[in-house]
C-alpha cells in the first residue's frame, strides 16, 4: 500500500525541475549574451575605421569613400540575382504545384532542393571555371551590338569574370530559396478558390492568375526578400567569380566588388587599421541584411491573418 | 416503351475550335528543324539550338492557338510554355554544375594518395614537374578532410545542446514571457547573419576571451555554431510543438514531474525530427568557406589539434587552390586537386542529406501491430 | 484503497476570469459520481482541479479547499506531483505513449519516476493492472508491441490500466468514451462498474444515458451565459436526479429541453 501523505518531501525530484528549467533558461540567455557581447565588440573594433584620418584608410579618402562603391557593388550583384531568379523561381514553383503530374511533384521538388544543397564554394568554382568562359563570347556580342548602353559598354572582359557573371551565379544560388518558399505558399492556396475559378470556365492560367497568385503575393514578396538577404551576404560565389576592381557601370567588364568578397579576400592577411576597416565593412553588411530580413519577417507576420494559410 | 432519340453528330459541339491533340508535337518537330537550320547558318552549338528551338516552339504554338482557339486559350498555352521553360532553365545550372564537378573532379579523386595525403611539402616545383614531365600529381586532401570533420564535429557539439535546450525553453517553459519573445526574435536575427559576418563574430569572441590574432579550428567551430544554432532551434522547436499536448498531460496525470516528462516523453517522441534537423544543419555548414577563412586560416599540413594552430578544411582548400594555385605558372594540378575536393564535398553533403532521411525514418515512433 | 473527496467553497480562476463558482460537494469513497451539464459549463474545469491538473495552464488558480480524506490538496507545502500520484486521470482521447510498448505504457507511472522495481514485481504489476482494465486477455501475447497499434477502445483501456498501475486512491475520467464506438463504450462502462469496488471514480460525461447507467450519484453543472461562471446546480442520487430532480434547470436538462 503506497504511502498516502501529501506533504512528504519529494527531495531530488523537485530539485530536478528547477535544475532542468534553469539549464534551458541559461541556454537561451547564453545566446542573447553572446550576441550582445560580440555585436558590441564588433562595433568597438570598427570605430577606429570611422574615426581614423582619411589618408590612413585604403584608397586614401576615408571610410565612407571606401565603403560606398562596395555597397553599390553589393546591391548591384544582388539586384541582378533577383531580377534573374525571381521570375524563374515563381515559374518553377508554379510548375511543381500546379502543372507537373502529381506523382512527380514531390520528386521534382527534391531535385530543385538539390540546388540548395550544393556548397557555395562549388558554385563559385563552377562560375569561374565554366560559366565565365562560356559566357565571355556573349559579352563580346553585347559590347559590339548594344555597347551604347552604359551597362554593356565595351571592351568586354576576355575572361568573363564580371559582376554580371557573379550575379548569375548568385541567381542560381538564390533560386532554390525563393522556389521552395513559393511552392509551399502555392500549395496552400485554398482549394475552394481554385475550384470557384475553374467552375466559372477559367483556363488553368486564368485560375492561377485569379486565385493562386493574389493569395500568394505576400508570401512571394517575403520569399524574394529572404533570397535578397542571402544574395547580399554571399561570399564565395563572388570572391571566386568576380575579377574585382573599382566601381564600373559596365556589367560586362571586370571591376566592382561586394562587401563579403572584399572581406574574404583581405581579412586573412590584414592587420591593424585594415582589420578595423574590414570589420566596419562587415558591420555595414550586417545592418543591411538585418534590415532586409526584418522587413521580410514583418511582411510574413502582417499577412498571416489574411493569407488563410492558418 | 419510349424510344429515345439520341442525336448523332460527327463532331461534338464541345470540341469545336480546338487545336488537334497532336499540335504541340507537330510544332515541336518543326521548331527543332527550323532551329537547326538557323544555327547551321550562324554556327552550330547545342545550347543555341536549344534556345532558338524553344523560342520558335513557343511562338509557333501560341500563334497557332491564337488563330484557332482564341486569345484566352493562347494565353493559357503561353503560360504553360513559360512555366515549363522556367523549370528547364532551373535544371540547366544543376546539371551543369554536377557535370562539371564529375568531369573535373574524378581525375583528381581517383589519383592514388588523394584521400590520404596532405599538401605538406608539396611545392610549385612538384606541380611544374607534373605538368612538364608528366610526373604524377602529388598532394591530397587528407588534412582538409580531417580538418572539416574536426571543425564540424566541434560545431555540432556546441550547437546541439545549446540549440536543443533553447528550443525546449521556448516550447515548454517560455510561454509568452518577454524573455521568450526576445530569444525568438534574436534567433530569427541569427538566421539572417551572412556567413562571413558569423566568422567575424567568432574572431571577435575569441579576441575578447583569449587574445588577439587567435586562429584555430576551435574559432572556426564557434563561427559555424553561430550559423547552426538558429537552424537547430527552429527545427527542434517545430518538432517539439508537434508533440500532442495530451501526451504531456497523460504523464503529468501519472504524477511525473515536468522535467522527466520532457526528457522521457516529449523528446523521445520528437527525436526523429530533431535528429534529422540536426543532420540537415550539419549538411548546411559543412560547405561553408567564408567563416573558416577568417577564423582558421588555411594550413597545408595535418593538424589534429582543434585548439592550436591553423587548420585546413575542404571548402577553404578548394578556395585557396583555385585562387592561389601551388604553382602559379602551372595551375593545372591545383585545379585538379580543387575539383577532386569539390567532388568529395558534394558527396559528403549528399550522404548527409540521405542520412537525415534515414534517421527520420528509423527514429519515428512505430505504429505497427 | 480509496478515499473520499470533500470540496469546500471552491472557486476556479483563469487569471482574473472566474470559470467555476462556489462548488461544495462530497464524494464518497468507492463510489461512482458523474458530472453532467451542457458544453462549457465548467464540469471538466472543475474535474481538473481535483488532481491539480488545471495548474498546467499558465495563470490558472483556485480559491477554496479540496480535501482528500481530510488532507487539503491545496494546503501549504503540498506538491501537485504528489497529488497526481494519488489521484489519477483518464482523458477524452486515448493517449498511450507512442514510443513505448504496451508493457512499458502500463509501467510508465513507475518508470518515468525512476522508481526501481524488480522484473518480477513489474510483471505482476502489469498483469494486475491489465486485468483490472479488462485488457489482459487481449494483449497478453503482445506486451512488447507498441501501444498505438491497438484499437481505440483497447487504447483507452490501456490508459486506464496505466492509471491503475500507479495505485491511486481516486480515478478521474474526463469524457472517456466520447471518442469511442458504442461497443467499446459498453466495455468501458462495464469496467467502471468493477472499478468502483476498489477506487473512487468521478466521471465527466455529456451523455446523460451513460451517467444514468454508470453512476451512483450525479452532479449537474450549468452556466448562466457566455462569460459567466459555471455553477453546481444540484447533486444527489442518480435515480433522484433523473426521475425527480428538485431544481427546475436540472429537470429541463435531463428531459432534453436544452443542452
Amino acid at each position: 500500500m503506497t504511502s498516502t501523505s501529501l506533504t512528504k518531501p519529494q527531495g531530488a525530484g523537485r530539485a530536478g525541475d528547477k535544475v532542468f528549467s534553469g539549464a534551458t533558461l541559461a541556454a537561451g540567455c547564453l545566446i542573447l549574451a553572446v550576441l550582445f557581447g560580440v555585436a558590441l565588440f564588433l562595433v568597438v573594433q570598427a570605430i577606429p575605421a570611422f574615426t581614423a584620418p582619411a589618408e590612413d584608410i585604403q584608397g586614401g579618402k576615408g571610410f565612407f569613400a571606401y565603403i560606398w562603391p562596395i555597397v553599390i557593388g553589393t546591391l548591384i550583384a544582388a539586384l541582378i540575382a533577383l531580377v534573374i531568379a525571381t521570375p524563374v523561381a515563381i515559374g518553377v514553383a508554379l510548375f511543381i504545384s500546379h502543372y507537373a503530374p502529381r506523382r512527380l511533384a514531390s520528386g521534382l521538388g527534391y531535385v530543385v532542393d538539390l540546388l540548395a544543397a550544393i556548397p557555395s564554394v562549388v558554385y563559385g568554382a563552377w562560375g569561374a571555371a565554366f560559366l565565365a568562359k562560356e559566357i565571355a563570347p556573349a559579352y563580346d556580342w553585347l559590347a559590339k551590338n548594344l555597347g551604347w548602353l552604359p551597362i554593356f559598354q565595351g571592351p568586354a572582359s576576355a575572361t568573363g569574370k564580371t559582376i554580371l557573371t557573379a550575379g548569375i551565379v548568385l541567381a542560381v544560388m538564390v533560386l532554390p530559396i525563393i522556389t521552395s518558399l513559393s511552392r509551399e505558399i502555392f500549395l496552400q492556396t485554398p482549394k475552394l478558390h481554385e475550384e470557384a475559378a475553374l467552375a466559372l470556365g477559367a483556363t488553368r492560367w486564368e485560375m492561377i492568375r485569379v486565385a493562386v497568385l493574389p493569395f500568394g503575393r505576400p508570401g512571394i514578396v517575403s520569399a524574394v526578400m529572404l533570397g535578397l538577404g542571402r544574395a547580399l551576404g554571399e561570399t564565395m560565389a563572388v570572391a571566386l567569380v568576380l575579377s574585382s576592381g573599382a566601381l564600373t557601370a559596365s556589367l560586362i567588364q571586370s571591376g566592382n566588388q561586394t562587401i563579403a568578397a572584399e572581406i574574404a579576400l583581405n581579412f586573412p592577411e590584414a592587420s591593424g587599421l585594415k582589420v578595423s576597416t574590414l570589420i566596419a565593412a562587415g558591420l555595414v553588411l550586417f545592418v543591411i541584411t538585418l534590415g532586409v530580413n526584418m522587413i521580410a519577417r514583418w511582411i510574413i507576420t502582417r499577412h498571416k491573418e489574411f493569407s488563410g494559410a492558418n | 416503351m419510349t424510344s429515345t432519340m439520341t442525336p448523332v453528330r460527327k463532331r461534338s459541339a464541345l470540341t469545336k475550335g480546338q487545336l488537334p491533340k497532336a499540335a504541340p508535337y507537330i510544332v515541336l518537330v518543326l521548331a527543332l528543324v527550323v532551329g537547326a537550320a538557323i544555327l547551321a547558318l550562324a554556327g552550330f552549338n547545342a545550347f543555341g539550338w536549344g534556345i532558338v528551338s524553344a523560342l520558335l516552339f513557343t511562338a509557333g504554338l501560341v500563334g497557332w492557338s491564337a488563330a484557332v482557339e482564341g486569345s484566352r486559350k493562347a494565353k493559357d498555352k503561353l503560360a504553360t510554355c513559360l512555366v515549363v521553360g522556367a523549370f528547364l532553365v532551373a535544371l540547366l545550372p544543376l546539371i551543369s554544375v554536377i557535370w562539371t564537378v564529375l568531369v573535373k573532379g574524378l581525375p583528381g579523386l581517383v589519383d592514388p594518395g588523394f584521400l590520404n595525403t596532405s599538401m605538406n611539402g608539396v611545392t610549385g616545383a612538384f606541380d611544374n614537374k607534373s605538368v612538364e614531365e608528366g610526373a604524377p600529381v602529388l598532394g591530397g586532401i587528407y588534412h582538409a578532410l580531417i580538418g572539416t570533420v574536426q571543425i564540424t564535429l566541434l560545431a555540432t557539439v556546441i550547437s546541439v545542446p545549446v540549440g536543443l535546450l533553447t528550443s525546449i525553453y521556448l516550447v515548454e517553459y517560455g510561454e509568452d514571457r518577454a524573455l521568450a519573445r526576445a530569444i525568438t526574435f534574436f534567433v530569427d536575427v541569427m538566421t539572417g547573419i551572412p556567413s562571413i559576418v558569423a566568422g567575424l563574430f567568432a574572431a571577435a569572441f575569441f579576441f575578447v576571451v583569449v587574445g588577439p590574432g587567435t586562429k584555430t579550428g576551435a574559432v572556426a567551430a564557434v563561427a559555424l555554431s553561430v550559423l547552426m544554432i538558429p537552424v537547430v532551434v527552429r527545427s527542434s522547436e517545430e518538432m517539439l510543438k508537434i508533440v500532442p499536448n495530451e501526451l504531456r498531460e497523460a504523464a503529468y496525470a501519472l504524477g511525473v514531474r515536468k522535467w522527466r516528462t520532457i526528457l522521457k516523453v516529449v523528446i523521445p517522441t520528437a527525436i526523429s525530427g530533431i535528429a534529422s534537423g540536426v543532420t540537415l544543419a550539419i549538411a548546411r555548414v559543412i560547405g561553408e568557406t567564408a567563416p573558416i577563412l577568417v577564423t582558421a586560416g588555411f594550413a597545408t599540413s595535418i593538424n589534429n589539434n582543434v585548439f592550436g594552430g591553423w587548420m585546413a578544411s575542404l571548402p577553404t582548400f578548394i578556395y585557396t587552390q583555385i585562387l592561389n594555385p601551388t604553382s602559379p605558372s602551372n595551375p593545372g594540378p591545383s585545379d585538379q586537386r580543387a575539383w577532386g575536393a569539390a567532388l568529395v564535398l558534394i558527396i559528403l553533403v549528399m550522404l548527409l542529406n540521405l542520412v537525415a532521411r534515414l534517421v527520420a525514418r528509423i527514429f519515428a515512433p512505430k505504429a505497427g501491430r | 484503497m480509496s478515499k473520499r473527496i470533500d470540496v469546500k467553497d471552491l472557486n476556479v480562476y483563469y487569471g482574473k476570469f472566474l470559470a467555476v463558482e462556489d462548488v461544495n460537494i462530497n464524494i464518497d469513497a468507492k463510489s461512482v459520481t458523474a458530472f453532467i451539464g451542457p458544453s462549457g459549463c465548467g464540469k471538466s474545469t472543475f474535474l481538473r482541479t481535483l488532481n491539480r491538473m488545471h495548474e498546467v495552464i499558465p495563470g490558472a488558480r483556485v480559491e477554496g479547499e479540496v480535501l482528500l480524506d481530510g488532507d487539503n490538496l491545496y494546503g501549504p507545502g503540498v506538491d501537485p506531483v504528489t497529488v497526481r500520484s494519488q489521484i489519477g486521470m483518464v482523458f477524452q482521447r486515448p493517449n498511450p505513449f507512442p514510443t513505448m510498448s504496451i508493457r512499458d505504457n502500463v509501467l510508465a507511472g513507475v518508470k518515468l519516476n525512476n522508481k526501481k522495481i524488480s522484473k518480477g514485481e513489474a510483471d505482476s504489476l502489469v498483469e494486475r493492472s491489465l486485468r483490472g482494465a479488462n485488457l489482459w486477455n487481449e494483449v497478453k501475447d503482445r506486451l512488447g508491441k507498441p501501444g498505438s497499434g491497438l484499437s481505440g477502445g483497447q487504447q483507452q483501456r490501456l490508459c486506464i490500466a496505466r492509471a491503475i498501475a500507479v495505485e491511486p486512491q481516486v480515478i478521474l475520467m474526463d469524457e472517456p468514451c466520447s471518442a469511442l464506438d458504442p461497443i467499446s463504450t459498453l466495455a468501458i462502462e462495464d469496467l467502471i462498474n468493477e472499478l468502483k469496488d476498489e477506487y473512487t471514480v468521478v466521471i465527466v460525461t455529456h451523455n446523460m444515458q451513460q451517467a444514468a447507467r454508470v453512476s451512483d450519484k450525479t452532479a449537474f453543472f450549468n452556466i448562466a451565459g457566455t462569460g459567466k461562471p459555471g455553477k453546481l446546480i444540484e447533486f444527489g442520487d442518480t435515480h433522484t436526479i433523473f426521475s425527480n430532480p428538485t431544481v427546475k434547470a436540472t429537470e429541463d436538462y435531463v428531459s432534453g429541453r436544452f443542452g
